[in-house]
């Protein structure tokens, strides 16, 4: 497994929800999204746990492009991916976050 | 001076038929006598048509002529569409042939390449299935056939029931230049149920220890059809399908393509599209294709060859598939790889790799798979000239702006994940297929599908529209703007993706008004191999590797 930890600084802030959303099953080529509030000094933090080593640099393009298109602060997402496409981790990220906007609305 | 002698191979003809009488009287051929008959009638550096496509297989006459005495009977040059089978390389590592000129090798494509490098094959050409069975004609034409069929009478009448695929045109090419035709059957019957072949095209006829083989080859489980699959299918059936009407088309093989089939009677018909789209079919019997014709979305299919499991189905459907007198399915692998060059307006299929051109390819370093049909199928038909609003609209596009003479254009797309399994990127700044090219010597790369073919792709990020694109530099933001987080797509400029969505030359899912939050597996209309045969009314019998019931 490899860990990869990426921080953004971002200007939205939704603090009126405390529960977190889980969002996709692990199995071959799938993933699990968790997104959570926290308390991050306006930050949005990434840890990304994944079974296939050297792709820190596709994972920052795609998560660049996740967090531009919301732009939510004091987000902490949890990554576990078990050899996920970035077309299948853009789906279940848009997908926990579309489950997390309903929840905290 | 001599005279010239004007029938020497009719008379070469006569010499073999009165050697093999040596071996048997009449056409009936015991199986076992089979090897020997080889030995009289094939000559050294005889061309050798063996019948098999990636359907059904000449099984048993591979395996006799894989065990001829290579003292005898050398140097031939094969003549065949597929090489499947571990028979199909044993003649060339027994030595008993020495060149091959064929279309497609996928299961043994690895094994290929290393006899290659070894020496001990030499590729004449490799084709696709048109070129080759043109070549029949021309300057291959084979001097002794070794062909499949289901069943023979003792006239040699041969019936090849639902899988007549490529033996029309193999025998057509060898009985009418002097040469000799030997054909396995399954079963030799007082009575056929329909005549295929005319016995007097046949000179032999043997009855196979075991049935020909036949493959399930066209059969995609749809349990396992992904999302992202769904979300690229629901963008082909609204921003390709219905904005261009079309209604005459081939599908390539793949889950990308069933994915498609098994919108129609969910999503196309929400979208109101039933009877507007997708009514004429090139294609083999696909089951994933049973819900939309039980839907009433497909008016007809006409198949290269069947599919096994398929064919109450399809004898029970008569007015969608063509079928003979006897019920059963008819198909022509030449025919139908003409109608669909000339008579479909649209292609889609899916490749391994494409580079910035939008050139692909199917080729890996280590492996020579070869064409098949995909090259004639997805490709403009420059010599069409009737017309259709589907080639119509896409002509325009490709001329707007322009000052040319007007005329059509076939609709190929390229439908394809951004990234393989175990993160193979599918946009490449270069294809396997050069590094092929140098490594086995040949004079151009194994390129699919051109570029300068293409009018679309589709990825999970969207579709590119190359019709409307008008400098090589537009052509490649355009590629660069759906090829996601590939090298290629990393290197785009996100303003000149940005004008050229402004100009529809690029287009996300939410441009198509396709809502990716419906992409998921509830939209497809069968979502198991159970669920087609419920649509099939039973009809439709999975094979074994299907069913999981």
């Amino acid at each position: 497994m490899e860990h990869l930890q990426f921080e953004f600084e971002c200007s939205g802030n939704r603090e009126d929800s405390q529960q977190a959303t889980l969002s996709g099953v692990v199995s071959s080529g799938n993933l699990e999204v968790m997104l959570e509030n926290a308390d991050l000094n306006g930050l949005c933090r990434i840890n990304v746990s994944t079974s296939a080593q050297g792709f820190g640099e596709i994972w920052q393009a795609v998560l660049n492009d996740f967090v531009a298109r919301y732009n939510l602060a004091n987000l902490q997402i949890s990554i576990n991916d078990g050899g996920a496409t970035p077309a299948v981790v853009c789906l279940r990220l848009d997908q926990a976050m579309e489950e997390y906007l309903e929840i905290s609305t | 001076m001599a005279i010239k002698k004007w029938d020497t191979q009719a008379e070469n003809r006569r010499a073999r038929l009165l050697r093999a009488s040596s071996v048997c009287k009449g056409k009936i051929v015991p199986a076992d006598r089979v090897t020997a008959l080889f030995e009289e009638v094939i000559e050294p550096g005889d061309r050798v048509c063996l019948e098999g496509n990636n359907q059904k297989q000449a099984d048993f006459l591979a395996r006799c002529l894989a065990q001829v005495d290579p003292q005898r009977v050398y140097d031939l040059h094969m003549v065949q569409s597929v090489i499947a089978l571990p028979s199909h390389i044993e003649l060339f590592e027994r030595g008993i042939a020495h060149k091959v000129d064929f279309s497609y090798s996928g299961p043994m494509g690895t094994r290929m390449a290393q006899l290659v490098a070894d020496g001990k094959i030499k590729i004449g050409a490799i084709h696709t299935y048109l070129e080759l069975f043109g070549r029949y004609f021309i300057d291959l034409t084979p001097k002794v056939s070794l062909i499949v069929a289901h069943s023979a009478d003792r006239q040699g009448n041969l019936y090849t029931g639902p899988n007549t695929e490529d033996t029309p045109t193999i025998v057509e090419a060898t009985a009418f230049k002097s040469g000799i035709v030997i054909a396995q059957v399954n079963q030799i019957v007082e009575t056929l149920p329909r005549v295929d072949i005319p016995g007097d095209w046949i000179d032999y006829v043997t009855q196979a220890p075991t049935p020909h083989a036949l493959e399930p080859l066209f059969t995609r489980d749809p349990a396992q059809i992904s999302e992202i699959q769904i979300l690229m299918a629901m963008m082909v059936i609204k921003g390709i399908y219905a904005k261009y009407d079309v209604n005459r088309l081939n599908h390539g093989v793949g889950f990308n393509a069933a994915a498609i089939e098994l919108l129609l009677p969910t999503y196309a018909q929400s979208l109101g599209l039933k009877g507007k789209i997708c009514r004429h079919w090139m294609l083999n019997p696909h089951p994933t294709l049973i819900p939309a014709i039980e839907a009433g979305f497909v008016e007809s299919v006409y198949s290269p060859g069947s599919e096994l499991g398929m064919e109450d189905y399809v004898s029970a459907r008569p007015d969608v598939f063509f079928t003979g007198s006897d019920g059963s399915q008819r198909s022509n692998r030449a025919f139908s790889h003409a109608a669909g060059h000339y008579a479909c307006d649209l292609f889609i299929g899916s490749s391994l790799q494409m580079d910035l051109q939008g050139n692909s390819s199917t080729v890996t370093l280590d492996r020579i798979t070869g064409f098949g049909g995909a090259p004639n199928l997805g490709a403009d038909a420059r010599g069409r000239r009737h017309v259709s609003p589907t080639w119509l609209k896409a002509g325009r596009e490709a001329q707007s702006g322009l000052s040319t003479t007007p005329r059509g254009r076939k609709l190929v797309v390229q439908i394809m994940e951004t990234y393989r399994e175990h993160m193979q990127p599918a946009f490449v700044e270069r294809l396997d297929a050069w590094e092929m090219m140098e490594k086995t010597g040949m004079e151009l790369p194994p390129i699919m599908v051109y570029g300068d073919d293409v009018s679309h792709i589709v990825t999970e990020e969207g579709i590119a529209n190359l019709l409307l694109c008008r400098t090589e530099e537009e052509r490649n933001d355009a590629i660069r703007g759906v090829a996601g987080y590939t090298p290629l797509g990393l290197g785009r400029s996100h303003s000149a993706v940005e004008n050229l969505r402004d100009r529809g030359i690029v287009s996300r899912p939410e441009d198509l008004g396709v809502d990716h939050r419906m992409a998921t597996r509830d939209l497809l209309a069968a979502r198991t191999v159970k669920e087609l045969v419920h649509w099939s009314g039973g009809l439709y019998q999975p094979p074994k590797s299907f069913r999981n019931w």
